[in-house]
């Protein structure tokens, strides 16, 4: 034909939506190369620095990292979390159900995106987006907005839903044949799921699902330290996702290691914060965020001897460098249930 | 030949992250190798025993091996082809 080999950048979460656009693509005879983006909400890094692993005992595997590999496409993993944290604290278009900033997040990465396809002679862009599938960031307005925002008009191909969308650059050059894309949309996975079966792609959970910014509980923790804090710090974000956490009437925050490799991460964190644990070592560990009342401080080493074995014990409360000693008892979980922040089941309606 | 005679043109440490920042890290620095050049990554994330031969495999880098020494992982990429 001696045609040129057009070539696309792919954002591939790895999810099956995003597998399968590249699928759509590859057969086409274009030349992938895939991208997919660190943000610093990770679960697959947060499963894995706090030590926890599958049921076999194997490591967690970034979805992504397992799809390239399926799909024999090269994988460029971009870090993009020192300026996430601004989309987080403060996104343009705000968040979805939980404390995911959606649209801001897709522009940020298409902006991204662009900058390599520039830089690196590709020719346009492919995303596993589908019209209708999520409410906030997949409307006709929405996908264009976006397309707007990141400055790719025309030049982002979303071979899942392209016959219900307009034609693309790609489409209308003839680079890629528009009678062989797909026209999917709304919620439903059902096509997806019939063309994961032809293709013998092994995927993993729903899409967004690498992303604790979509997690109720850490949504619920979010909410509620920006109401009652003002603020939320580089640390919070980290800390949202790890272990339990109790709210004391002085505003205090306590958080408590829910096992070894929660207990070893927070330790990490005991320069900047107090701290309590049970002074032979053999039970949990909690960061102290605040300045508890003399009574919060015995309440304190309670919570500490009910997460430690659930039975009274010594406990070291480490506050500014000053360090104390009490007996905890541990409280019955009834009166402890009113000072923990989680996604509480009444919220979860409409799921 | 031995895996740690293996003498690399770039040494790169990422201890205390975890996937996908070695990948990411790997990827960024990989960029700036010339082809034929060997990179040295050094790692404490258990899982990326299996992330970077894979990462290898689906970008086309030559994976020559690893080895194992007080908890860390030592990687050795030789990059054979552009990463553009």
């Amino acid at each position: 034909m001696g045609e040129k080999k057009r070539r696309a950048l792919a954002l591939l979460s790895g999810g099956l939506d995003s597998s399968l656009a590249i699928k759509l693509v590859q057969e086409q005879g274009i030349e992938v190369k895939a991208l997919h983006f660190y943000t610093g909400f990770c679960i697959t890094e947060f499963k894995r620095r706090t030590g926890q692993t599958k049921e076999d005992g194997s490591p967690y595997v970034n979805p992504a990292v397992k799809a390239a590999a399926q799909l024999q496409v090269p994988l460029e993993i971009v870090d993009i979390s020192d300026e996430y944290y601004n989309v987080v604290i403060n996104p343009k278009y705000g968040y979805g159900k939980n404390v995911n900033p959606c649209v801001d997040c897709r522009i940020m990465m298409l902006r991204k995106a662009k900058e390599i396809m520039e830089k690196e002679g590709y020719d346009f862009i492919v995303t596993g987006e589908v019209l209708y599938q999520r409410p906030m960031s997949q409307t006709p307005e929405r996908l264009k907005l976006i397309e707007k925002e990141a400055g790719l008009e025309g030049l982002i191909l979303r071979p899942l839903s392209a016959k219900v969308l307009p034609p693309t650059i790609p489409e209308k050059e003839g680079w890629v044949d528009r009678s062989k894309l797909l026209g999917i949309k709304g919620r439903s996975r059902k096509v997806q799921i019939e063309l994961a079966k032809k293709y013998g792609l092994d995927y993993e959970q729903p899409a967004g699902g690498c992303c604790y910014l979509t997690d109720e509980t850490y949504a619920a923790r979010f909410k509620e330290a920006y109401a009652v804090e003002g603020i939320i710090t580089r640390d919070d974000l980290i800390l949202f996702a790890v272990g339990r956490h109790l709210r004391l009437p002085s505003g205090t925050k306590l958080i408590v290691a829910r096992n070894q490799g929660e207990v070893n991460f927070l330790k990490g964190f005991k320069n900047r914060y107090g701290y309590a644990y049970r002074k032979d070592g053999k039970g949990t560990f909690a960061l102290i965020k605040g300045n508890p009342t003399q009574e919060e401080l015995q309440l304190i080493a309670d919570i500490i001897a009910r997460y430690s074995k659930r039975e009274p014990a010594k406990v070291g409360i480490n506050i500014n460098g000053q360090e104390i000693e009490l007996i905890g008892t541990p409280p019955d979980d009834q009166f402890l249930e009113q000072f923990k922040i989680y996604a509480k089941k009444e919220v979860k309606h409409g799921h | 030949m031995d895996i740690k005679d293996i003498k690399a043109d770039v040494v790169h440490d990422v201890t205390g992250t975890f996937c996908p920042v070695p990948l990411a890290e790997l990827t960024a620095k990989m960029k700036e190798m010339e082809i034929g050049q060997v990179i040295e990554l050094i790692a404490d994330d258990p899982g990326s025993i299996e992330d970077v031969p894979a990462w290898c495999k689906s970008t086309g880098q030559e994976f020559l091996g690893m080895f194992e020494e007080d908890g860390e992982y030592h990687f050795f990429v030789k990059k054979v082809k552009e990463m553009k």
